[in-house]
């Protein structure tokens, strides 16, 4: 076993693990932050994308012993139903999720690259930016279109 | 994945007396490669040793002319930081924008993978490699499929790039993997030009006939007509051997173009 002390979504969490849990099953099952989906385990769908300090990761490809003295942010930190973090607004605004699976680690993902431009992204730069995350229903058009939506709304807040 | 002991180490010496104490260990850099290859059962090292904690192996330094990037610094590190372009644009076009913020030029290297970016940009700069134990060059350290002249416990602690004159790297990618189906590296130094070629074969060479035509003459055309030998280039279902040849002449024609 691996004691970690971790901060998910603002809360300071100490726990003893076996050495090899990943960070994605601490997350849902340890947890129980299920928002984090595992769609392939493999480190190719981004379903499982989480902010390490501030940073997006595959959870699915990270022990969790390697996030020990770590922030993490789950798509549960970042808004509520009442509450919705902009991104999130925009996705439900533009049809960007159908069965929703993928939705959180997009999420994530777009938050990051957002946070981390300097400059205003454009569709392409998005679009690129998106090569780490699949979906299988929408086809893109519209996650690229809420992503562009979303950066209008937090550059200008 | 079968389980095993994890360790967390504050230096090299610590990590290497470490690991020739385990029965069979293996060094954890960004674990892009290592995760989903304990996943898969393909290793089942009996101790992972964690090399997160070595702040010495991290950054990107510039060092007598070289750029030396410490051996932990991630791929986007690599593509916002390096102040070699060609490089830079390499590392941005590693994996995708999550395996950008963990995997690790170290962990690239050592792995030598066929179709990894990073050993082209080695090889077509003429780098060095730095160890815990030694210093080794690029063209010394590629030696076969994912091997490598580390010796066992071994860990690469940093990497110094000569800065080019002029230097440029294409890639096909996989369209899936990103990972290079061949990568051309092509870079103009002050010792003189140097081509290198990933993806093709076994790992990462150099196309020698390609530098000596453009040192006398650095445009496309200069390689346009120089036949590649394919015979013994990888094949799989991406690729075939004669379309690998093809795409080594195609990619090098384009590097150039592109800086010449």
């Amino acid at each position: 076993m691996v004691d970690i002390t971790i901060t998910v979504n603002g809360a300071e969490h100490s726990l003893s693990v076996p050495d090899n849990t990943l960070l994605s099953d601490l997350l849902r099952d340890t947890l129980q932050l299920t928002g984090t989906h595992i769609g392939c385990d493999t480190s190719q769908c981004g379903s499982c994308t989480v902010e390490l300090n501030g940073r997006a990761v595959k959870s699915c490809t990270l022990l969790a012993a390697q996030a020990n003295d770590s922030s993490v942010t789950t798509i549960e930190g970042i808004g509520t139903p009442d509450d919705l973090h902009p991104m999130q607004a925009a996705f439900r605004e533009n049809h960007a999720l159908q069965c929703g699976f993928c939705t959180p680690g997009m999420i994530m993902t777009a938050i990051s690259m957002i946070n981390e431009a300097s400059e205003t992204l454009t569709a392409d730069e998005i679009r690129a930016g998106l090569e780490g995350n699949y979906c299988r229903c929408t086809g893109y058009q519209n996650i690229v279109n809420a992503v562009l939506a979303a950066q209008t709304q937090l550059r200008s807040a | 994945m079968y389980s095993f002991n994890y360790h967390y180490v504050r230096s090299t010496e610590e990590a290497s007396t470490l690991f020739s104490s385990c029965e069979s260990a293996a060094y954890l850099s960004g674990g892009m490669t290592l995760i989903p290859t304990l996943k898969q059962r393909l290793d089942y090292p009996t101790d992972v040793i964690d090399l997160r904690g070595i702040d010495a192996l991290e950054g990107i330094d510039n060092e007598n002319g070289f750029v030396r990037v410490g051996s932990r610094t991630c791929h986007a590190g690599v593509a916002n930081n390096a102040p070699i372009n060609a490089l830079a644009e390499l590392a941005g076009g590693i994996g995708d924008f999550q395996v950008r913020n963990c995997g690790t030029i170290g962990g690239s290297i050592a792995n030598n993978d066929p179709a990894a970016d990073y050993p082209a940009a080695l090889l077509g700069l003429g780098a060095t490699v730095h160890t815990n134990d030694r210093t080794i060059s690029a063209d010394d350290f590629f030696v076969d499929l994912f091997e490598t002249s580390l010796e066992l416990g071994e860990i690469v602690t940093a990497v110094s790039f000569p800065t080019p004159q002029r230097a440029a790297y294409m890639k096909f990618p996989n369209p899936a993997s990103r990972y290079a189906i061949v990568g051309v590296f092509v870079a103009e130094l002050q010792s003189g030009v140097r081509v290198a070629v990933t993806g093709a074969g076994s790992c990462a060479f150099r196309a020698t006939a390609f530098e000596e035509a453009l040192q006398s003459d650095f445009q496309p055309d200069a390689i346009a007509g120089i036949a590649v030998d394919h015979s013994a280039f990888n094949s799989d279902i991406h690729a075939s051997q004669e379309f690998r040849g093809h795409l080594v002449t195609e990619m090098a024609k384009r590097a150039v173009a592109k800086i010449s």
